[in-house]
């Protein structure tokens, strides 16, 4: 068993959530821990109330019952100007990006930067473009605007705007939805060195077996709107839980987990450690 | 990490060759410090220690601004050592430097050159003539849809007809009434002082039902209109561009124009006539209340009036304009809405457009039919 973490080390704590759409219940009663500098992932099927969950722990919607801690700060009763200050510590990708679509990507990216600190324009797109370089990006994409922008580049041009402010937890939802196999290869590989660099937290809902093996040091997964299990992709795997199974089970589960192996094989063959973080 | 307490930045140079460093170097807290980092010097011989003990906090931004200020120095000649520097601060430093190095070995960014003032001109004449071209195939892909839906009747759909009818003719009645009424009150009330004067009040009949019947009926209905329908064509078909429902459209085998701007064309042809016969009436009702009010020219004698003065013709003209206004507004607006490319923003410019566009269409094509009429004695 492993040692209960110290409380300053819960990123993200969700007590008892309950959300309601009228008489459909979406969580009833959900419960989630999240460490400092991990991959935590969130599955579920859909209309099992991932987005919501996520939604919730962004201070975009209210749940109508049950205790919510971000950062330590609880959620419940924040006023403006705290909220304003949580705001600024996270950083969110959103699914389709949220790109404003009248400002250029190098705008975009610079905005947060222009909106909350003092420092001046040279400065802040100097910045921008470190940024989006440093999300993989080529620098004249700066200058273009989000409609001409493809999937991958959309996403990266919004992981940079989100990551502007060095936030301490960074939300993912869906970071692989719609992209090629190889843009997604490269958003793994992101998300990876994100954490690898610095103590950034990392909350990620997804569908994408080769993210949730690759990338997420543990996963929860959310069905009937409860948690049903939460650990790592290799412990959920043996778990007896029908709503988990079902999410190993499918032919692409298998494919993805023996694609896992192959890697793990190849690295251990080429004579390198498996993994330098423990998992 | 960033901390919500105040903890500026701080830059000191104690000797020539000693900066001490200390507090946040945060994006939140740098601001006071860059342009005294961008004016540092130091002696160009001796070794410069950079003392980053007292540092609280480091992110992207402030190892940004620290890696430049070396950079520079280096290149001045200093040789600058750092010192006692946090670890994780390093190694943020280390990946910010690499980064940076990367870029600088790189060509910079080409920046978009402005255009002088003369080839915006150029530019504008251009962009112009290449919408007017535009709308001229388009006006003219519509015309050969129309002729071959009206050669096979049967394929005309008559739900979107009567639907763009209902929503874009009659549930526009009242507002188009109402505002034809007041219309016909101020013609009737700006006349009535003149009219006085000669004591020629039974003229008014004469005043209110030419203007009201020949202009300002037909022009105030195209002009709502236009304001109402034309800008919700655009934006329609704008949105729709945008999400790539046109696209998919034309995959389907379904023509764009058919199914969306045909009936919106029809109905509108339709519709805007019947508004122009709800406008005359209501402004003449307006001029006539005024009459009474102001003129003491009682409702039969308005009436009787009206019926000797006003021509057939002059009733006809002003209808007869209505399907052309039509025309020109279903098609601007529906026109407009295909050149949506992009996203939000761009269906909100075309919308304005469109509208602007449609207006200034409506007015010139009245001034031309006034030119027509009067070569023609109508």
């Amino acid at each position: 068993m492993e040692p209960t973490p110290a409380p300053s080390d819960i990123v993200v704590a969700m007590q008892g959530v309950v959300t309601r759409f009228g008489a459909h219940v979406v969580h009833d009663g959900v419960n989630l821990e999240v460490r400092r500098s991990e991959i935590y992932a969130i599955v579920g099927g859909s209309g099992s109330g991932k987005s919501t969950l996520l939604r919730e722990m962004i201070l975009l919607h209210r749940p109508d019952s049950g205790s919510i801690r971000v950062l330590g700060v609880d959620l419940a009763g924040l006023d403006d100007e705290a909220a304003l200050a949580l705001r600024q510590r996270f950083g969110v990708l959103f699914q389709h990006g949220g790109l404003f679509g009248s400002l250029s990507v190098l705008e975009n990216v610079g905005l947060p930067l222009r909106e909350h600190t003092r420092l001046d324009g040279a400065l802040i797109d100097e910045l921008a473009l470190l940024r989006l370089e440093m999300a993989g990006l080529a620098p004249d994409v700066g200058a273009q605007f989000p409609s001409e922008l493809s999937g991958g580049m959309m996403k990266r041009a919004s992981l940079a705007r989100a990551l502007v402010l060095d936030p301490e937890l960074l939300f993912l939802d869906e970071p692989t939805a719609g992209l090629d196999p190889q843009s997604a290869d490269g958003v793994d590989d992101l998300v990876r060195r994100l954490r690898d660099q610095s103590r950034l937290t990392i909350v990620m809902i997804t569908h994408d077996l080769d993210l949730l093996w690759q990338v997420a040091d543990r996963v929860a997964v959310l069905a009937d709107g409860r948690v049903q299990g939460v650990g790592s992709m290799a412990e959920l795997h043996r778990s007896a839980n029908q709503a988990v199974r079902r999410f190993f089970d499918g032919p692409r589960g298998r494919a993805a987990e023996e694609q896992q192996d192959r890697l793990v094989r190849a690295r251990d063959g080429a004579g390198r450690e498996v993994a330098s973080r423990p998992r | 990490m960033t901390s919500p307490t105040s903890d500026p930045a701080v830059l000191t140079q104690s000797t020539p060759s000693l900066i001490s460093l200390s507090g946040a170097w945060t994006a939140r807290e740098l601001a006071a410090i860059v342009p005294q980092a961008r004016l540092l010097r130091v002696p160009g011989d001796a070794p410069v220690v950079a003392e980053c003990g007292r540092i609280t906090a480091l992110d992207t931004a402030g190892a940004w601004v620290l890696q430049s200020l070396l950079l520079r120095l280096q290149r001045d000649g200093a040789k600058v050592t750092l010192t006692n520097l946090a670890a994780p601060f390093e190694k943020l430093l280390a990946t910010v430097t690499s980064q940076a190095r990367e870029q600088s070995q790189r060509p910079g960014v080409v920046a978009a050159r402005i255009p002088g003032r003369l080839e915006a001109v150029g530019l504008r004449v251009a962009a112009a003539g290449e919408q007017l071209v535009a709308l001229l195939a388009f006006i003219g892909e519509s015309a050969v849809a129309l002729v071959r839906v009206i050669s096979h009747p049967r394929q005309i759909r008559w739900r979107p007809i009567a639907f763009n009818i209902r929503s874009g003719g009659l549930e526009a009645v009242p507002i188009v009434a109402l505002l034809s009424f007041m219309l016909g009150v101020v013609v009737a009330y700006q006349g009535a002082d003149q009219l006085r004067h000669y004591g020629a009040n039974i003229f008014v009949a004469d005043l209110v039902g030419l203007s009201i019947l020949r202009e300002f009926g037909p022009l105030i209905t195209a002009i709502i209109i236009a304001g109402r329908s034309g800008s919700a064509y655009a934006a329609q078909i704008g949105t729709m561009a945008v999400t790539e429902e046109i696209d998919a459209m034309r995959t389907l085998g379904i023509a764009p124009i058919e199914l969306l701007v045909l009936p919106k064309v029809i109905a509108l042809v339709i519709a805007l006539p019947l508004l122009t016969v709800c406008a005359d009436i209501a402004g003449v009702v307006g001029g006539m209340v005024m009459a009474k009010a102001q003129l003491d020219v009682g409702y039969p004698e308005f009436l009787d009036r009206f019926l000797k003065a006003i021509s057939v013709t002059s009733y006809v003209v002003g209808i007869g304009k209505a399907p052309v206004f039509a025309a020109i507004i279903s098609a601007v607006g529906c026109f407009q809405g295909f050149r949506t490319q992009g996203g939000a923003d761009s269906v909100g410019r075309q919308t304005t457009v469109a509208v602007v566009q449609t207006i200034f269409l409506v007015i010139v094509a009245d001034g031309l039919f006034s030119v027509a009429f009067s070569a023609l004695d109508l």
